[in-house]
């Protein structure tokens, strides 16, 4: 007997005025499973995830949790079971105004009837697992690089204890060891917990480590009018063996003619 | 044919016609209309439903309120001055000059205090609060919030519209005080006008309903100043422009609304007052 996926799309379309993002896109994420979305930039990998999410609403076609369309839940509902889930976003997206302890324990606070003492030792718990030091909490995010800053947006999006945890681009401007820590991060948490990871990257390393499952999304401009938008679904080995062009050309990194591509359109 | 346009020859019909402009901007005007009374409805949904958490409000109050306090002040300070200075030579050509009080002080109660603290306001707070939300929308941190549990209006912008709500007018008594104060200093002090007259005529003339009126105005100018405010920062555009013009719309839209309400309330106070108390009124 087959399980119901953790989240599925039937048919997603996504439009931002004239432009369509993601057109007629069908997938299924498993349970336990780690699933790297690839494609290049503007392709509608963060826009997917933040579907997945329901931070966002599709144009057409519906967007399920447990097999259940998210549009038969009512208001109070998503909030409610999006705490499911947690999210690191490409910036972090920390809360400038809060320090790194009230960000961690934002959402302990918000949905949680722990005491100050649960909550402190949650966020010391949070914190010492993505590797910052405990002096750290007192700090605010400007004062935090690029790494911390997403270490704590990790910190944070595990507080509540997520079945699933989106990486919108978590490497996205950090030094190759920093990137490297961050992919032990996904694993260790992995390792730790039962968990259902989406990864949108566009970094083949991080697909290599962590991928049980790699999806390859193309931008909906450049396919033809009954394409599929998701040109590929395998393991990473098959990413890196694929004889279709366009996933080759994506995994070797190379330009080939896009420059004239572009400049001619 | 080309959807969506009417076409001539198989030339796409022109779109920067009068016509065109007219019906665009008066689409833009009822989707903003239409967007601030769906965020004041929101914003009053959350209200019956409770309030927001004691700290995230002290927070809004402290920095709408008290460090509104000095600019207000200054504001009202120089109001005062410059009423007097305006209407000095007028009065003494009358021989009214010791009248000076009544003039200031009612102008000052009824209609400049609460219009320029508002003004003032809607740049400080108004712009600050525009430019905060639309840095948050773009670096994400708004659907953070929503990735937290946390609902944008309830936690955003429900205490910024109740401190706004309730200390406009408070910094408007301020601001009508520190007038009353400023008018006073220059009128007897610089004009040579006698205090003990000017704060006679000041108390003969003012009555509580221009008082009340003036408050009363504040209110609703502090209400429109936060929706306006929140609005433009929940819809800000991509980037460190998006922000820049976020804030700057929120002043704009704030001011042009001020003036609304200031229009539409004065003129319907006034009716009200000859309803209540008819009767002439002499200076």
């Amino acid at each position: 007997m087959t399980q119901t996926p953790v989240i599925s799309f039937d048919q997603v379309s996504r439009r931002f005025g004239s432009q369509e993002v993601l057109r007629n896109v069908s997938l299924e994420i498993h349970r336990n499973e780690t699933l790297v979305v690839i494609g290049e930039s503007g392709c509608g990998k963060s826009v997917s995830m933040k579907l997945m999410m329901s931070l966002m609403e599709p144009s057409s076609g519906q967007v399920l949790w447990a097999g259940r369309p998210l549009k038969d839940r009512t208001e109070q509902e998503l909030l409610r079971e999006r705490l499911r889930f947690g999210y690191l976003f490409q910036g972090a997206a920390l809360f400038d105004s809060l320090s790194v302890f009230e960000n961690v324990a934002f959402g302990l606070r918000q949905n949680t009837r722990m005491n100050e003492r649960q909550i402190h030792e949650n966020v010391r718990e949070r914190v010492h697992e993505v590797g910052l030091p405990a002096s750290v909490c007192s700090k605010k995010p400007a004062e935090l690089s690029g790494g911390m800053k997403k270490r704590v947006g990790l910190a944070r999006a595990l507080a509540l204890q997520p079945e699933v945890v989106f990486y919108d681009e978590p490497t996205t401007g950090l030094d190759p060891v920093m990137t490297d820590v961050i992919n032990e991060l996904i694993l260790k948490v992995r390792s730790q917990r039962p968990v259902t990871s989406v990864v949108v990257t566009h970094e083949m390393r991080t697909v290599q480590r962590v991928a049980d499952r790699v999806l390859m999304f193309y931008p909906v401009s450049r396919l033809e009018p009954e394409e599929d938008q998701i040109i590929f679904t395998g393991t990473a080995e098959e990413a890196f063996a694929s004889a279709d062009p366009r996933v080759a050309q994506f995994v070797a990194g190379v330009a080939g003619d896009r420059l004239q591509e572009l400049a001619g359109a | 044919m080309a959807t969506g346009t009417l076409s001539t020859g198989g030339q796409p019909a022109p779109r920067d016609t009068p016509f065109h402009l007219i019906g665009s901007a008066t689409i833009r005007l009822l989707e903003g209309t239409g967007g601030l009374a769906l965020l004041l409805a929101s914003i009053a949904r959350r209200l019956l439903t409770g309030l927001p958490s004691r700290s995230v409000l002290l927070t809004q109050m402290f920095e709408i309120g008290v460090q509104s306090l000095p600019v207000v002040a200054v504001t009202g300070g120089f109001i005062g001055m410059v009423l007097a200075v305006q209407s000095y030579d007028t009065l003494r050509t009358m021989g009214f000059e010791n009248r000076i009080g009544s003039v200031v002080n009612v102008s000052l109660v009824k209609e400049l205090g609460p219009v320029l603290a508002a003004t003032m306001l809607a740049g400080r707070v108004g712009s600050r609060m525009a430019a905060e939300l639309g840095t948050m929308r773009v670096t994400e941190q708004i659907e953070a919030l929503r990735a937290l549990g946390a609902d944008p209006v309830c936690y955003l912008a429900v205490p910024r519209f109740l401190s706004c709500f309730l200390l406009i007018p408070l910094l408007t008594v301020v601001a009508d005080l520190v007038g009353m104060l400023g008018g006073w200093f220059f009128s007897t002090q610089v004009l040579g006008v006698n205090s003990v007259e000017y704060w006679r005529y000041t108390f003969s003339f003012i009555t509580g309903y221009d008082v009340l009126s003036g408050l009363f105005k504040s209110v609703w100018f502090g209400g429109a100043i936060a929706l306006v405010a929140c609005d433009r920062g929940f819809r800000c555009g991509a980037g460190a422009e998006g922000v820049g013009r976020a804030a700057t719309d929120s002043f704009v839209y704030s001011f042009v609304i001020i003036l609304l309400i200031d229009f539409v309330l004065g003129t319907f106070l006034s009716s009200l007052y000859y309803v209540l108390w008819p009767g002439p009124v002499s200076l």
